[in-house]
């Protein structure tokens, strides 16, 4: 649980941390609540050499109402997504998903930017954002670029992020329909064995899926079903279509596949009620 | 029989708020990592990563140049510093077999986690990045992971100086076993697995050693249960004459008796010490720790029971395997044994048979935690009555009540040869089944079959039967345990009026000092708070045989108690004279001596002591001062009991099960603190739900340690734990004047039969009559699968698959 040694440099602004970013390359990691890296880094399964600290930028702290979607600051912490009145009134699955993340502890420094960041396949938000089609904005020195959910998670902790990336914004539509996330986890403080998070949209349900394959994932087969007109128990037996769970401690892949089912019909149940 | 005092006391009894608590609390505590000293240097362990190989060579030439290091050490390199190996203290058998276990391993390692080299240096950052470029080359060998695997002819030998992998076979039969068991209209057998479980002590281990060579003496400061123990086997071990060692555990944070032991890094502390004449300093990482700490459980049982038609029972027959794992630690052998008088638990029978077979893996060794035996013994016994009553379709409750021992209140000898000291198993019962309301519970229970709620409800019973405070020594020495039973106090009265209680026991948590003030307050009719009670330190208590197994109240306490009387008495003889009266004449009540008839007269043991210590005016004969040891060498355990009662709510859909009421209902005999009773009972119960639906130590083939971290060693939180119903009765014990039983494990104990009971109860209309602990969701969820005929593959860990590994293994719930 010592890490290997590194150098430390506090961002003063985002574009400092681009420059930074620039300046070192892969050696450089950037560092917002460190409830992911700095563990890897004590099990020196990452040595960065230099961390570049985006924790003070106060500026990408925020959420508010844009037209027709959310924009949410990527270093807002998950408390602070958790408790947004705006958010909960127009785009309840983030703020509840938010809340169900760790311990409070956790939510009060890990950052939704963070979460989405790492690309860690049993994180929650990720998911949501795949059910959302929720967009990213990527600053680089070339500027700003926007990218979707659906674009973004490339494999097992990789996404579309560059080494000299900052993710500085989410964006999320204002929902007018039911919503439901599903976690399922033996501990409250646990990552999802498995979730699942189905949102009613444009007249129908897209539904996606959390630590059953490489990267978040939307159920094709179960959103398929819905609109050729299955109920939600029997789209739910679509759930494990095309899946890849792991298995671990916590569940083999047999049993996270049953569960992705009877999660979906819940969460349909609960999202189209 | 000890008579027990009814006397209201001013302090016993009552929930005094415990003297530890404000340092504790606020940050002040000292703990091992917080020792720290000029000139230190730190030291830092290379571990082997295989659980068995050969070492072809170990070369340190690298990381002796790094920075800071100040040197690197094999152990070839440090082979002359041993004077034996790491102790084992309890052979349980005469034949049994004992392997050398050295402090660093020379030629072969044998588990993952074995000790391979040493590295000094003057951060703990060097010496952890040195320890990285010690190049070891390994010989990988066969491993053996599995006790049935291990013990199979043929199997890879863990010790090549041994014939097999077995260690020791215990066996106690009484009364016609086998007549019994053929005979019997109904036997029942199942089989029950105690999972490997990591003690996860909240303060890792740690060890300090302060050489003053000129003087050839050596402080060792050590996170540990047992400073006592360990200073008597460090001098054995380490080869430094004992009265040249003095053992200090300062402020230690829990052990669970993962610090009862006497480990390896403490042994090398004080020989780097030693070699290099300055301070040194290692503390242990948590994930090293999963490695390096003994680890618990890890059993499998055979039960079997033997009744009548109508569920009466004749006859218990428990065959166990337990894994020692690599090596035996201090009392590795002798956990199994210490459940072996209690297979029959609060029921009567007419025989009884136990044996265990001790088996080597390449594991981490296994040795006491929380409960050592008896929860092994009690789940077996409370798992096995549920069975039994299922098979005689008798509710469980009624058939505990046929078979329950009758009252007693004198010690009465039962069928192992055992004398329970007092017990009443039907009121604790009664009580539990009016706080738990059971008749409402099974209406719902019912209510919810009848209707097919996906969320079934479970109910289940534990009435439990425990030993504590381990004694008299004579009867250790017959099960070949290498130390003593007692324990020792000291009590000195300052001619100021306080007092300074020195206590034989060594605290981790438990609040002794609290509870140690209470009892001498009242014996010497002091204030609580003019009580130092001082521990952990053989140069201040060197007399003591510190704190494990529920025995420092029964045992410690007591001492301190007959310390207090040999104070009163000899106070009473100063009195006496010095108000001109005989000592008959003198009543003491509450620190008071007075005249019998002119209570005017008097003299409280404050003024005695003052007296005694101007020595102006002694009676003929008596020395000044006042200050008594008693050493305390009970004559029989203690027997606490109790009745547990659990409901589980189980998802059927997800085999998600949630402990929804919780009632305990206690017996420790008298209480001292009735706040600290509930707070050992409600950790107690909190462990032993861990241990029934969460927790696990899991191996893969390659002796690999799968659940390597708190990310995936499942400890609950408060979040996953019900509200703890508890209440007591009280039944005194008749091994001790204070009537005290022990309370450090009886919810642990207690708890893990009744939760899985109750799952088991919850799940019995799907035609499932078993589920091995940890009842987790997928365990929950397999059983309903095969019940209703689902094909359910093997829980095999795919390691490769995305998302395990790292993705599963940092902190928890860690999203950045």
């Amino acid at each position: 649980m010592i890490p290997a040694e590194f150098e430390y440099e506090l961002a003063e602004s985002g574009d400092h941390a681009l420059e930074l970013l620039n300046q070192h390359g892969d050696d450089a990691k950037l560092l917002a609540g460190g409830h992911s890296l700095l563990p890897m880094m004590k099990l020196r399964l990452a040595t960065p050499s230099l961390l570049v600290d985006v924790g003070r930028l106060h500026d990408l702290s925020y959420v508010r109402e844009d037209g027709d979607a959310i924009a949410i600051g990527a270093l807002t912490c998950h408390e602070d997504v958790k408790d947004s009145d705006i958010l909960e009134q127009h785009c309840g699955i983030v703020s509840h998903t938010a809340g169900e993340i760790g311990d409070p502890q956790v939510r009060h420094f890990g950052t939704i930017g963070g979460s989405i960041a790492h690309g860690d396949p049993a994180s929650d938000l990720p998911t949501v954002m795949m059910a959302l089609d929720a967009q990213f904005v990527v600053r680089s020195s070339g500027g700003d670029r926007t990218l979707g959910a659906g674009d973004f998670f490339t494999g097992l902790f990789e996404t579309a992020l560059g080494p000299a990336d900052l993710l500085t914004e989410i964006r999320v539509p204002k929902l007018t329909g039911g919503w439901s996330y599903q976690k399922f986890h033996h501990r409250a403080q646990d990552w999802a064995i498995v979730g699942v998070a189905a949102v009613q949209r444009n007249g129908g349900a897209s539904v996606a899926l959390t630590n059953m394959n490489e990267v978040p994932m939307r159920a094709t087969g179960v959103e398929e079903a819905l609109s050729g007109g299955s109920d939600a128990a029997n789209a739910a037996n679509e759930a494990a279509q095309n899946t890849s769970p792991p298995s671990d401690p916590f569940g083999s892949a047999d049993y996270r596949r049953d569960l992705a089912k009877v999660l979906t019909r819940r969460a349909l149940e609960e999202a189209m009620s | 029989m000890a008579q027990v005092a009814e006397k209201a006391q001013k302090y016993v009894g009552g929930g005094v708020l415990r003297k530890e608590d404000p340092e504790l609390l606020t940050g002040r505590a000292q703990y091992i990592d917080d020792i720290s000293m000029p000139g230190m240097l730190w030291i830092a362990i290379v571990r082997s990563p295989l659980a068995h190989a050969t070492i072809n060579s170990v070369d340190t030439s690298q990381a002796s140049g790094m920075p800071g290091v100040k040197g690197v050490y094999s152990g070839a390199d440090l082979a002359g510093e041993w004077a034996d190996g790491l102790p084992c203290a309890w052979p349980v058998t005469e034949d049994i077999k004992l392997p050398k276990h050295w402090p660093v391993a020379k030629d072969k390692v044998r588990h993952a986690g074995d000790p391979v080299a040493v590295v000094v240096a003057e951060t703990r950052a060097q010496a952890v990045d040195a320890t990285e470029a010690v190049e070891v080359d390994y010989e990988p060998l066969d491993v053996v992971v599995d006790m049935e695997a291990a013990l199979a002819p043929g199997a890879t030998k863990v010790h090549d100086d041994f014939d097999d992998n077995s260690c020791y076979v215990w066996n106690l039969d009484v009364g016609d076993v086998d007549d019994v068991f053929n005979n019997a209209p109904v036997v029942v057998k199942e089989r029950y697995r105690h999972p490997r479980l990591i003690p996860n002590a909240i303060e890792p281990r740690g060890v300090v050693c302060q050489p003053n060579i000129p003087q050839g003496e050596f402080i060792v400061y050590s996170a540990t249960q047992v400073p006592h123990i360990l200073k008597t086997m460090l001098a054995l071990t380490v080869g430094v004459a004992e009265q040249k060692v003095r053992v200090i555990a300062p402020d230690v944070g829990g052990g669970f008796g993962s610090k009862l032991n006497v480990y390896a890094e403490e042994a090398i502390c004080l020989a780097i010490g030693r070699k290099l004449g300055v301070p040194v300093k290692w503390i242990e990482e948590r994930s090293e720790g999963y490695l390096a700490t003994i680890h618990g459980r890890d059993v499998v049982q055979d039960m079997e029971v033997a009744a009548d038609e109508n569920g009466k029972v004749t006859g218990f027959r428990a065959n166990l395997h337990a894994d020692m794992g690599a090596y035996l630690q201090l009392v590795t052998p002798g956990i199994p044994i210490l459940g072996a008088f209690l297979y029959h638990g609060v029921y009567d029978c007419q025989a009884y048979s136990f044996t265990c077979t001790g088996v080597f893996t390449n594991k981490t060794p296994t040795d006491a935690y929380r409960g050592a035996g008896r929860p092994e013994a009690t789940y077996a016994v409370e798992r096995i009555m549920d069975a039994l009553a299922r098979k005689v379709g008798k509710d469980p409750v009624e058939l505990r009540r046929l078979n329950f021992l009758e009252p007693f209140d004198e010690a009465r000898e039962v069928i192992t040869g055992l004398s329970f000291d007092s017990g009443n198993y039907g009121v604790s019962l009664d009580k539990a089944l009016e706080n738990f309301g059971y008749d409402d519970m099974r209406a719902e229970q019912k209510r919810r079959r009848d209707s097919g709620d996906a969320k079934q409800l479970g109910i289940g019973v534990s009435t439990y039967i425990e030993m504590c405070g381990l004694a008299p020594s004579q009867v250790l020495a017959s099960l070949r345990y290498a130390a003593g039973g007692w324990d020792a106090a000291t009590i000195r009265c300052h001619p100021t009026g306080k007092v300074t209680a020195i206590t034989g026991t060594a605290p981790h948590g438990q609040g002794h000092v609290t509870s140690w003030s209470q009892i001498v307050a009242d014996e010497l009719g002091v204030p609580f708070e003019d009580v130092e009670v001082l521990h952990g330190d053989t140069a201040i208590s060197p007399l003591g045989m510190d704190t494990y197994g529920s025995r420092s109240l029964s045992v410690g306490g007591v001492a301190l108690h007959y310390a207090a009387r040999k104070i009163v008495t000899k106070a009473k003889t100063i009195a006496a004279h010095e108000l001109e009266v005989a000592e008959e004449d003198l009543e003491y009540d509450s620190g008071t001596f007075s005249v019998k008839g002119a209570p005017d007269k008097s003299k409280t043991v404050a003024e005695v002591a003052f007296s005694a210590w101007t020595a102006h005016n002694l009676p003929e004969g008596t020395e000044p001062g006042l200050e008594e040891t008693h050493v305390f060498d009970p004559p029989n355990f203690t027997f606490p009991s109790g009745a547990h009662l659990c409901a589980v709510e189980v998802d059927t859909e997800t085999g998600l099960t949630r402990v929804v009421k919780y009632v305990a209902v206690d017996d420790c005999g008298k209480i001292i603190n009735s706040a600290i009773v509930e707070g050992q009972v409600h950790g107690g119960i909190a462990q032993g739900i861990a241990e029934a639906m969460y927790e696990e130590a899991v191996y893969d083939d390659n002796g690999v340690l799968m659940t390597s971290s708190m990310a995936n060693y499942r400890v609950p939180s408060a979040a996953e734990l019900p509200n703890f119903e508890t209440d007591r009765t009280e039944t005194p014990s008749t091994t001790n004047p204070l009537g005290v039983k022990g309370i450090g494990e009886a919810g642990t104990i207690a708890s893990p039969p009744a939760v899985v009971n109750a799952t088991i109860d919850a799940l019995a209309p799907f035609g499932i009559d078993h589920i091995d602990k940890p009842v987790t969701p997928e365990r929950v969820w397999a059983a309903l699968q095969n019940a209703g005929g689902g094909s359910v593959e093997g829980r095999g860990t795919d390691t490769t698959a995305a998302g395990s590994g790292v993705g599963s293994a940092d902190t928890p719930g860690g999203d950045a």
